[in-house]
């Protein structure tokens, strides 16, 4: 089987990649303990019932079996993984929001982060604070590397990953009209060392911008802090990298902490950083959608300046911050 | 395909050509006996004046067919036709040519749905592809070549239906089905009335233009074998080739190189176009899989009958060709 990693894509065809980290370690040991917060259980309502429709038509089909959508996202699982996870997102990463009337309840958006940690946790955590908190589900655009993984790329799929494909970001929030996350840095931003954390990359080629113009939707900013300290990559492994056709092989703070205690199993244990995600100002291009391309130097102007919104956020974020574990 | 081109008045003279004698009795259909590559199909269409070719026959299913018989029927079978239907003093007007979703692969780079004009995301990888990309090419050409004939091409998903044998339809119909070990891709399926009826419309209407074909929705492999109540095979998910052919040699499941990525990506493709020149697909994804499996399990009580109309063949045979029938 052909992996293309990080560094073997093919040139020219998905803007906005990004890597989505899921947490296999927890999604893969179930826990029937964690039932106390039913509220979680609710399902989330989308503004139009788009579960079991495909290709446009809105009614429910009679002969489905479960309720994985066209996209791959079954709610249910959703449910289950939110239950898991809100121990972790409120007493491990204790996660906080500013801002958050500033995503729209309804209709299409990009939401569009920066990216941390050798196994970022930041996309898990903004879709389970927006599907909490508003009642949306999010799908995230990620490296269609993790379909190419057996069982995770399941995971994956069922969690709300969707491979950054121009037309699957067009379509959710377009046709769908649902929220898309993006991570632009791609696996430039998780493979990055602790000692140049908080240092946004490139953004991509600006495919992001692009494509949410063609939708005729807003562009959201997030910034997050806290998850360059959650796993922190004190240097990589190019040579294991590429024998296990990995994007990256990172050797992290968390491996020679809780490694020697936990053994393989402390390799995906964060560290209890405080994490604090700010909404920033949504941006509306005045732009005609559905245009088969916007002039280039345009939607890369346009992207800096979405890069400079979110380095600002954070460097005020950081001034602000007392301790990276306390917040 | 013929019987339901017999029901329309529309149609006066219905030829059908094939290699094998037709499994249904024809009413009004005449049919031909051809060989593989149809290379006789030049002097039919100069004798018989005939105006529309609905183009079929292209196989999909490479379990049954060499690659042989894969490439002189899919390639120059249609290069013979589309010869016939283009030569000098031909009335052909209209050429409608079934194709397959085959054609954009699958992936892990693929979008959830194509367009019909979204490309490939990697180069071809089995014969089947590359076959049927050099048909569509050929149809192309035809298309540029004859800018007064109606040239149409439908590519429709995977099919099912109680008539085509297909290799997924024949796992399905049977206890066990494979399973790729990990990889639960969305698949999309296309019932066979659909496809009839599409070509029909396209026919009818003489609309030109290539189009995707599929039911609604996409839906997990698991959940198709989960409403077909087929078992899982689990195959192992590197060297996924080699356990299934010996599985396949010993007759346990039925398994084409074009499987292997489907049963691990999936494939979907997007149906607005064809939507939009007012077609409707009957069944969804999820009811193709649901009347399949119902119409397996009927036949599997009942004996497989040939399908056939109504009443029964010398009755057919009296109407057809008796001097007592008064015909208008």
């Amino acid at each position: 089987m052909a992996i293309d990693n990080a560094s073997g894509r093919a040139p020219g065809r998905a803007p906005g990649r990004a890597q989505s980290g899921k947490r296999e370690a927890q999604a893969l040991s179930p826990d029937p303990e964690c039932s106390r917060e039913e509220t979680l259980l609710v399902p989330v309502q989308s503004p139009q019932d788009t579960t079991a429709s495909g290709n446009g038509s809105a009614s429910v089909d009679q002969d489905r079996l479960g309720d994985v959508d066209e996209w791959g996202r079954s709610e249910h699982m959703r449910a289950i993984m939110r239950q898991l996870m809100d121990p972790f997102y409120n007493h491990w990463f204790r996660v906080e929001w500013e801002g958050l009337d500033k995503i729209p309840r309804e209709g299409g958006a990009l939401l569009v982060a920066n990216h941390a940690g050798a196994i970022p946790p930041d996309a898990p955590i903004i879709i389970h604070g927006i599907e909490k908190e508003l009642g949306r589900p999010v799908y995230g655009l990620a490296d269609y590397w993790f379909r190419t993984i057996p069982f995770v790329n399941v995971m994956w799929s069922r969690m709300g990953g969707v491979t950054a494909h121009p037309d699957n970001a067009l379509r959710i929030m377009r046709d769908n009209r649902q929220l898309a996350l993006v991570f632009p840095e791609g696996t430039k931003a998780t493979s990055k060392t602790f000692s140049d954390r908080y240092r946004l990359r490139r953004f991509g080629r600006g495919g992001f911008v692009e494509i949410a113009m063609r939708a005729g939707a807003p562009i959201i900013p997030l910034a997050v802090v806290g998850a360059e300290e959650a796993m922190p990559i004190l240097f990589r492994v190019p040579g294991i990298a590429s024998m296990l056709n990995l994007p990256y092989f990172p050797i992290t703070g968390n491996m020679l902490a809780f490694g020697p205690v936990l053994g393989p199993l402390g390799w995906f244990l964060y560290f209890p950083s405080k994490i604090k995600i700010k909404v920033l100002d949504p941006i509306h291009y005045d732009v005609e959608p559905d245009q088969e391309r916007y002039s280039r130097s345009f939607v890369m102007e346009e992207a800096e300046q979405v890069r400079t919104m979110i380095q600002d956020a954070l460097y005020d974020m950081l001034r602000d911050r007392k301790s990276a574990f306390l917040g | 395909m013929a019987q339901a081109l017999e029901q329309d008045p529309d149609f006066d003279v219905i030829l059908g050509m094939g290699t094998k004698e037709p499994r249904v009795a024809l009413e009004r259909a005449e049919f031909v006996r051809s060989d593989q590559a149809y290379s006789i199909l030049s002097r039919i269409v100069r004798a018989t004046h005939v105006d529309t070719i609905i183009h079929t026959f292209v196989i999909t299913n490479t379990s049954e067919a060499s690659n042989r018989t894969l490439h002189e029927t899919n390639v120059i079978g249609t290069m013979n036709l589309l010869a016939a239907a283009g030569q000098r003093g031909s009335l052909v007007r209209q050429v409608v040519v079934k194709s397959s979703s085959t054609v954009y692969g699958a992936t892990e780079n693929d979008p959830v749905w194509f367009r019909e004009e979204t490309p490939r995301s990697k180069s071809v990888r089995s014969r089947l592809e590359r076959s049927l990309i050099d048909v569509e090419q050929l149809v192309k050409d035809f298309a540029e070549d004859n800018p007064a004939t109606v040239v149409s091409m439908v590519r429709c998903a995977n099919v099912l239906g109680s008539e085509i044998v297909t290799p997924l339809s024949s796992n399905l119909a049977r206890k066990f089905a494979p399973v790729i070990d990990g990889f639960d891709p969305l698949v999309q399926f296309v019932h066979e009335s659909d496809v009839v009826e599409c070509l029909l419309h396209l026919t009818r209407k003489r609309i030109p233009g290539l189009y995707n074909l599929a039911g609604d929705g996409k839906i997990p492999w698991s959940e198709v074998l989960g409403i077909c109540g087929t078992k899982a095979i689990r195959l192992p998910a590197y060297g996924t080739m080699n356990i299934a052919s010996i599985l396949v040699h010993l007759g346990l499941i039925h398994f084409t190189p074009e499987m292997e990525p489907l049963l691990r990506y999936g494939r979907g493709v997007d149906t607005t176009r064809i939507k939009r020149t007012g077609f409707e697909p009957r069944y969804t994804t999820a009811g193709t899989v649901r009347n399949f499996i119902k119409a397996m399990r009927l036949a599997r009580n009942m004996g497989k009958e040939p399908p056939s109309y109504t009443f029964e063949q010398d009755i057919e045979q009296f109407f057809r060709h008796s001097p007592a029938v008064v015909r208008s």
